[in-house]
């Protein structure tokens, strides 16, 4: 089939010409025919199959019917010796994915070409067979296979050690009996048979540890032919070092010393599959990180873009844990900015952000701002994202910065681009309070000129929070009834609502404010109408008597404590009548969805809709359920809430996780759970807690869920009460409790009776960190010598072996759950000692800093002297405690 | 996913306009025929303006890796997770290329490819078999596929293979001098 299927028409050789053009299914349909032709043509068959390949590949689809008749004609091309017809016909047959009736029409013919003479007959047959054939027909052909797969033809035995791959996910149990073949089939001499085998193999142990590790052990000594079972190899050896753990490896390390030996290897895709898997390792040191990051920076160079963008990702992750063992590459990176392809450039940017020290911020800028105007937006983002973390970290810089992200949201962009900029902007603001005057002003020049309706809505509402708490709220004014003139009516009724808010907050600006109010009484707009009036009324500019302070400013700044979801199904269900509409009957309960926080573990805080003074958006969300909970609303202010912790492994019957939410004086357990089992019904759910090894705390509500259906999480709760501003601490077991019922698939209901059943969890621990709030301060020097050594209380610790200083110090900081400042998370490599300052808020909103510094000798020895300051000497004490337990 | 096997998720070939002239998907991440259009297009104007014609050049969207060569007025594309080792993909991709080449004697158009889209196709059989890869060598590929024709044809034989490699090295310097 090499010669041009259809001849050469020279008279139109212009460019749109093609052999296909005005081709029709129905015609083909019928050409299709030419199939059952007692003298079959096999040239013009292989042109039909062509053409109907030709249109399933545009996207054109068979009816069932049709799909019927092409197959069973299509079989009739069996009688054929053509060899070039055969291949057609086999990659027909794979198109069509027959049923299994029609299956066995072509079993016979495909099981004659497995035992054919040709090779190319035997390597097809195989791999068409195993991809239409269903559990019961494969037992009939399993002996061929086995053959086929120690076969000497090295195309035979990878199609059958292929289709042995694929036949894993639907029927193990078979495949797991061909063993020994592909046992064998992994010395072949062949390199892609020996691939091939080498993944099967690995399938069929894949639970089986020790065997992993024994194949990993003889391979890695013997010889590998193929750069790609190199590759393979090079992953289970990272798999196996990851299940046996960091610290078992002491002395001889076989498997790490293959991993490096791989650096060396002749094709650079084994190098770098070896380099990166060194890279991912957990707990690497800096030692061992160092070849891996060579090989990386050589490829940095590279005339291919590929390699290129592929070291840069490795090493744009591998800054985000360890920034030091990236900063050699530094010069490299720096050239990559100007890289053609823009992956490469913006990878490079990032990582250089992350690598950057103080002292090159101002620098890198330079070079950024220069590269920001020919990226797409989509890059831009992950820029302006990066420069944000830069900022947090250096919070100093925050002037160049700043400025930065000010001279982009002039420029040219799309939403998502403005979006993330606006956000950075205000997540900048709230962190960094030297920032807020000047990011305020920023983003007021910004709406000026902003054509997001919901971009300036937004600022509007974060400026009314904010502008009236800065030392000169009126220059804000301006910027804000610029908005009352000039934009739309969503814009203008925000604007509004901004201006009330610095009414109700800055007692010197009211009358003026009312003055701005009443202009906006004759606005074209109904809603901006009826807020300037509202808003009129309630602080009094008429002369009436306004609201009191107190419910003015929880109307205006208190967020509204039902769901919008609630609201929004309680109005459409509320008829017009003589009573008005009542917000308080609308049901607070909300349905919370751990799994959407779970899917999406590194999102950011949104910078816009989350207010200020809190310290994360999601404990908002939740002192919300809770305080919906009449048994918990007794309890206070919640100080804390904790990560979701799993306390059933993936793919469980249920899945539970819980978050610990800790008040001064209680502790609520809030399971969320999730029912995997489509034909169950769970009701009355309820989670019995053992804290017989938590002394300090007793039970004193617990809420059970009423139904958990198929799929749809819910919650259930426990508290504890525990003394008050005691850092109690206690381990917990758990006993999930319910009643199951079963569900008809078929009508989805459930039957009436239902039987009693539990289901034992992980533990759950409550540690000191617990207590304390990661909350960073910019300037730690000053915050510090603030604070002053009235309750200071410095002592020395010796932490005995430790597998290095950088390990030392995150258990330590993990210990005590606190803020790392500065950066001085990161321990340079190979450094001697190392100091790290830490901030956090204490249970009891006690303000606490910590100085630390750790020192290592010879034989790995770390000791260090703690120093820490409170607003309490009772915590500053409580705090050396916790360390000295932990 | 780190231990599994190195998978490639769809080949595509696409020509100067993004319209198709052969694909092939391995998974379900796109199970829709307006998904795969919907892809293609994204995958083409992403990668329309830059220059992939002596090097293989490479684009991350989406989660996916994208790596993808342009001759004439094909352009060859090869689809991978973002965890999968951009190498290996390469070297599927330059597989097909290198196949694609030997198969059409040099001729690599759209015009052409259609006219012989039965070994592209035959060609796309025997580099990947559900994802898992079956061959990356550009020769070995093409001499699969030329197999079947020899009986018949008996044009492109172990001889002529080597030639056109050789021819096509020849290009290769020659652009390489210029």
């Amino acid at each position: 089939m090499a010669e041009p299927l259809v001849k050469k028409d020279d008279d139109r050789d212009d460019e749109d010409y093609s052999p296909f053009m005005g081709i029709e299914k129905g015609a083909v349909l019928q050409e299709a025919r030419v199939f059952n032709d007692p003298q079959l043509d096999a040239r013009k068959c292989s042109q039909v199959i062509t053409k109907l390949l030709y249109l399933l590949n545009q996207g054109e689809t068979f009816t069932k019917i049709e799909a019927t008749e092409v197959f069973f004609a299509v079989t009739k091309l069996f009688q054929s010796k053509d060899t070039g017809l055969r291949r057609m016909v086999y990659l027909m047959i794979k198109e069509l994915s027959p049923s299994a009736d029609e299956v066995i029409i072509v079993t016979s013919s495909l099981m004659k070409d497995m035992n054919s003479k040709t090779d190319m007959y035997r390597a097809n047959a195989i791999r068409v067979l195993c991809r239409i054939t269903d559990g019961t027909l494969l037992t009939q052909i399993e002996r061929y296979l086995k053959q086929a797969i120690v076969d000497k033809n090295p195309v035979v035995a990878s199609a059958a050690l292929v289709s042995g791959i694929h036949l894993f996910q639907t029927n193990p149990e078979i495949v797991k009996r061909w063993s020994n073949e592909v046992q064998e089939a992994v010395q072949s001499r062949a390199a892609l048979v020996q691939f091939h085998a080498l993944a099967l193999n690995h399938q069929i142990r894949q639970n089986d540890r020790l065997a992993v590790s024994k194949l990993v052990t003889s391979l890695t000594r013997g010889s590998v032919r193929s750069p790609l079972a190199q590759c393979l190899l090079i992953r289970y050896t990272s798999q196996v070092i990851r299940e046996s753990g960091v610290n078992t490896q002491t002395g001889e390390r076989p498997f790490f010393d293959f991993l490096e030996a791989c650096l060396r290897h002749k094709a650079e895709m084994v190098i770098f599959e070896a380099a990166r898997a060194i890279t991912e390792l957990s707990g690497v040191t800096s030692r061992e990180l160092t070849p891996a990051i060579t090989v990386l920076q050589l490829f940095l160079s590279s005339s291919k873009p590929v390699l290129r963008f592929a070291a840069v990702r490795t090493l744009n992750k591998v800054a985000m844990t360890h920034p030091l063992a990236v900063t050699n590459c530094n010069i490299d990176m720096e050239s990559l900015i100007s890289d053609q392809n823009r992956s490469i450039a913006t990878l490079a940017i990032t990582t250089l952000l992350k690598t950057g020290n103080e002292s090159s911020v101002d620098r890198l800028m330079k070079q950024i701002t220069n590269f920001m105007s020919d990226i797409a937006d989509e890059f831009k983002i992950v820029v302006v994202e990066a420069i944000r973390s830069l900022c947090l970290k250096f919070p100093l810089k925050y002037r160049s910065l700043m400025n930065f992200l000010s001279n982009i949201l002039r420029e040219e962009g799309g939403f998502d681009y403005k979006k993330a900029i606006v956000d950075s902007i205000v997540i900048l603001i709230r962190d960094i309070p030297e920032a807020k005057e000047g990011g305020l002003f920023h983003l007021c020049e910004f709406i000026e000129d902003c054509e997001f309706t919901y971009l300036s809505t937004q600022i509007l509402h974060f400026l009314g929070n904010e502008g009236p708490k800065t030392s000169d709220p009126s220059k804000y004014i301006r910027y804000i009834y610029n908005r009352v003139i000039l934009e739309n009516a969503t814009v203008r009724a925000s604007a509004v609502s901004t201006l009330a808010k610095f009414g109700a907050l800055v007692d010197s600006l009211k009358p003026r404010i009312f003055v701005l109010l009443r202009r906006c009484l004759y606005d074209s707009d109904d809603e901006v109408r009826d807020r300037a009036t509202l808003y009129l009324n309630m602080l009094g500019g008429d002369g009436l008597v306004g609201e009191t302070d107190k419910d003015v400013k929880e109307f205006l700044f208190g967020s509204l404590d039902v769901p919008l979801v609630n609201l929004e199904t309680s109005l459409r269900n509320y008829e017009a009548s003589e009573e008005p509409f009542d917000i308080s009957t609308v049901p607070k309960e909300v349905k919370l969805q751990p799994h959407t926080e779970k899917k999406a573990p590194g999102k950011k805080p949104s910078g816009l809709g989350a207010p200020t003074s809190g310290p994360t958006s999601a404990v908002d969300a939740y002192e919300k359920v809770l305080l919906s909970i009449p048994e918990f609303s007794g309890f206070g202010e919640l100080f804390k809430s904790s990560a979701p912790v799993e306390l059933t492994e993936a793919e469980t019957e249920y899945a539970v996780n819980v978050v610990k939410h800790i008040y001064d004086g209680h502790v609520v357990f809030q399971y969320n759970c999730t029912n995997t089992i489509p034909e169950q019904l769970l009701e009355n759910v309820t989670v019995f807690v053992d804290a017989s090894e938590a002394e300090e705390f007793s039970e004193v509500a617990s809420k059970p869920l009423k139904t958990l259906p198929y799929d749809s999480p819910g919650q259930s709760f426990v508290a504890f009460e525990k003394p008050e501003g005691v850092p109690a601490v206690g381990k917990f077991s758990n006993l999930l409790k319910f009643i199951v019922k079963e569900v008809d698939s078929t009508t989805g209901e459930a039957d009436e009776e239902g039987v009693e059943d539990e289901y034992q969890l992980e533990d759950l621990e409550v540690v000191a960190a617990e207590y304390m709030l990661k909350v960073g301060v910019s300037n730690f020097k000053h915050a510090w010598d603030n604070m002053g050594a009235d309750c200071e209380r410095v002592d020395e610790y010796g932490l005995g072996v430790r597998e290095s200083l950088a390990e030392a110090v995150s258990a330590v900081i993990n210990i005590l759950g606190m803020q790392a400042c500065e950066g001085t998370d990161v321990v340079p490599s190979n450094a001697r000692s190392h100091t790290c300052l830490l901030s956090g808020v204490f249970i009891g909103n006690v303000k606490v800093l910590a100085r630390i510094s750790f020192g290592i000798d010879g034989p790995k020895q770390v000791a260090m002297k703690l120093a820490v300051r409170s607003e309490d000497q009772v915590v500053s004490d409580t705090i050396h405690e916790i360390v000295a337990s932990g | 996913m780190q231990e599994s096997c190195p998978t490639v998720k769809s080949i595509l070939l696409l020509d100067s306009e993004g319209k198709r002239v052969a694909v092939k998907y391995y998974t379900d991440d796109w199970p829709t025929l307006s998904a795969k259009l919907v892809l293609e297009k994204s995958v083409f104007t992403k990668t329309q303006k830059t220059n992939a014609r002596n090097e293989a050049e490479i684009i991350m969207f989406d989660g996916y890796i994208v790596v993808y060569k342009f001759i004439q007025d094909l352009h060859f594309f090869v689809v991978g997770g973002d965890d999968e080792n951009e190498l290996i993909l390469a070297a599927v991709l330059q597989g097909f290329f290198d196949a694609v080449g030997l198969l059409l004697r040099n001729n690599v158009d759209k015009k052409t490819a259609l006219e012989n889209l039965d070994l592209i196709l035959l060609c796309l059989d025997e580099i990947v078999d559900g994802g898992i890869i079956l061959e990356t060598e550009g020769s070995v590929i093409a001499g699969k596929v030329a197999t079947n024709g020899l009986d018949s044809a008996g044009s492109l034989t172990e001889q002529t293979i080597s030639q056109a490699l050789a021819t096509a090295r020849e290009h290769l310097a020659r652009s390489l001098l210029k």
